[in-house]
């Protein structure tokens, strides 16, 4: 008979790497007078977002979804309270699992009242600097956690153009499908919003610089929980960034939606996408809802993979060898 | 018909694409946060051996490809086919000079080696990864510093010719990798 495996995935450094960096986080929002708070990990509603899929347990009888960021718990704090938090704790995606994916991994999320995407990029910047990160000097010898270069700020579009060549806003449909098939995707019927994630994941995610880099003004489609707008171009854009660490996406964050209205439709037109991809729709979060009718404060919101930013700071490519116990699907 | 989501991908899996059996050989995730999620599958064509690279998006399902690899006893070559045998249904197989490829170089009568079958047919011959075969013709031994590494041209009793040390004569049998073609060392008997 053989033994269950019951060592542990990540060695003592990894695990005492993680305990440094969350006292380091806790330090800079304690400075910074962000508060921290626990919210929950089951929840009486899952989300609508067509490509994330919560989990789901029985729990005393009753059915709860794992929560797949503590966004909404985070909302209805700020619609009560109105202060700038935090939240340290684990996230659930169904589904995820690869080298730098996990079905159950660490989120470290906040809320910047007041402020809008780019004063919330500043600060991202400086977290980053305060748990490690370091741009090199031409005398350093170039330890993983050095960054090659200054933070870069890009907009999508900018991305995208200088990788390709295609405009992600104007080109047509047709442009991105060719591109899709050259690049080695299996032909299909794929949205234009699927062409875009398929080409930026594998031509422009590759083609960014090294160090920390910030894409801005997501195309219109993908705004998820993002105010829209207008960029200087003219096109439709959302107050959406996404953050990489050499070239590995490590936050995802927004200039936060308020609109109750306008919320409940995105919410309801994710389903309508869902049942047309032959997906389950999910039961929209009447609670978020209600916060947002009663008044969300103009705010922006980030939220940050940590096992990812562990990943970067010890200089490995598998994220079970950053999490003490992996649970991996082979 | 059987099929497997992409999901489901595992090294050794079979599956057919664009008609044509392959073993999966690797699949990565790729997934955007938000975004649609894909998988980034390596793919050996098992019948000529490629390696090819497809993305698929983690909904798509391939048909699963009726492959079977079996332990079998190589019997003879008629000059035209090899034949092979299952050794508990005694059940034989012939195939061509395609399929059998370069194990060819290694097969011995009666030797063991692997024949995975495509819809009940041998697609490929595989020889088992080490073969112990006589040195039919060498040059004589040459005296000097054995310890330096020098090698020569040995011709083996299947046909192939590989490197051995200049120590080794004549009628030795030797070990040899049949993944690298590589002189292992003197078969002990």
């Amino acid at each position: 008979m053989t033994e269950p495996a019951w060592q542990p995935t990540a060695t003592i450094e990894a695990i005492a790497r993680r305990a440094e960096l969350y006292a380091d986080i806790r330090a800079y929002f304690s400075a910074q007078d962000v508060l921290e708070v626990e919210v929950p990990v089951l929840g009486q509603y899952g989300v609508t977002d067509v490509h994330i899929d919560n989990p789901q347990a029985t729990v005393s009888g009753r059915k709860v979804y794992l929560q797949s960021s503590p966004e909404y718990f985070l909302k209805r704090l700020l619609a009560a309270y109105g202060r700038a938090v935090y939240s340290l704790g684990k996230a659930f995606r169904e589904g995820e699992s690869g080298a730098r994916h996990h079905r159950e991994f660490t989120m470290l999320e906040w809320y910047r009242p007041a402020w809008d995407e780019h004063q919330l990029m500043d600060e991202v910047a400086d977290l980053v600097s305060a748990i490690g990160f370091e741009t090199d000097t031409p005398d350093d010898l170039g330890t993983s956690d050095n960054l090659d270069a200054e933070p870069q700020r890009l907009s999508y579009r900018d991305a995208f153009v200088t990788a390709t060549g295609l405009d992600p806003h104007r080109a047509a449909d047709a442009e991105l499908r060719e591109l899709t098939a050259q690049l080695g995707l299996s032909s299909g019927a794929d949205s234009r919003s699927t062409c875009l994630d398929f080409i930026f994941s594998f031509k422009v995610e590759p083609n960014l610089p090294m160090g920390l880099v910030f894409v801005y003004d997501y195309p219109a489609a993908q705004a998820a929980l993002a105010k829209l707008s207008e960029d200087r171009h003219g096109n439709p854009v959302a107050r959406r960034f996404e953050v990489f660490l050499n070239r590995m996406e490590v936050a995802n964050g927004y200039w936060e939606l308020c609109d109750a209205d306008e919320q409940r439709q995105r919410f309801e037109a994710d389903n309508q996408t869902r049942i047309a991809l032959g997906k389950k729709p999910v039961a929209i979060d009447e609670s978020v809802l209600a916060a947002l009718s009663q008044g969300l404060p103009e705010c922006a919101g980030v939220a940050l993979g940590l096992d990812r930013i562990l990943m970067q700071l010890l200089g490995v490519s598998s994220i079970s060898e950053v999490l003490s116990f992996a649970d991996l699907l082979d | 018909m059987a099929t497997y989501s992409i999901n489901e991908f595992r090294a050794g899996i079979k599956v057919l694409l664009d008609g044509d059996p392959c073993s999966i050989v690797e699949n990565e995730f790729v997934k955007p946060g938000k975004g649609q999620a894909f998988n980034r599958v390596r793919l050996k064509n098992l019948k000529n051996g490629r390696v090819w690279e497809r993305t698929f998006r983690a909904s798509e399902t391939l048909e699963a490809a009726d492959v079977a690899e079996k332990n079998m006893q190589y019997l003879y070559n008629d000059g035209e086919y090899w034949h092979f045998m299952e050794p508990d249904t005694f059940e034989q197989h012939q195939a061509d000079e395609i399929v059998v490829g370069e194990a060819a170089r290694w097969l011995r009568d009666q030797d063991t080696c692997i024949v995975t079958l495509y819809n009940g047919s041998p697609l490929v011959v595989t020889a088992a990864n080490h073969v112990e075969l006589e040195i039919v013709e060498t040059d004589p031994g040459l005296k000097g510093d054995t310890a330096q590494g020098g090698t020569k041209p040995a011709t083996l009793s299947t046909g192939a010719v590989i490197k051995v040390p200049l120590f080794i004569n004549q009628g030795e049998v030797v070990r040899v990798d049949t993944r690298t073609g590589e002189y292992l060392c003197r078969a002990k008997d």
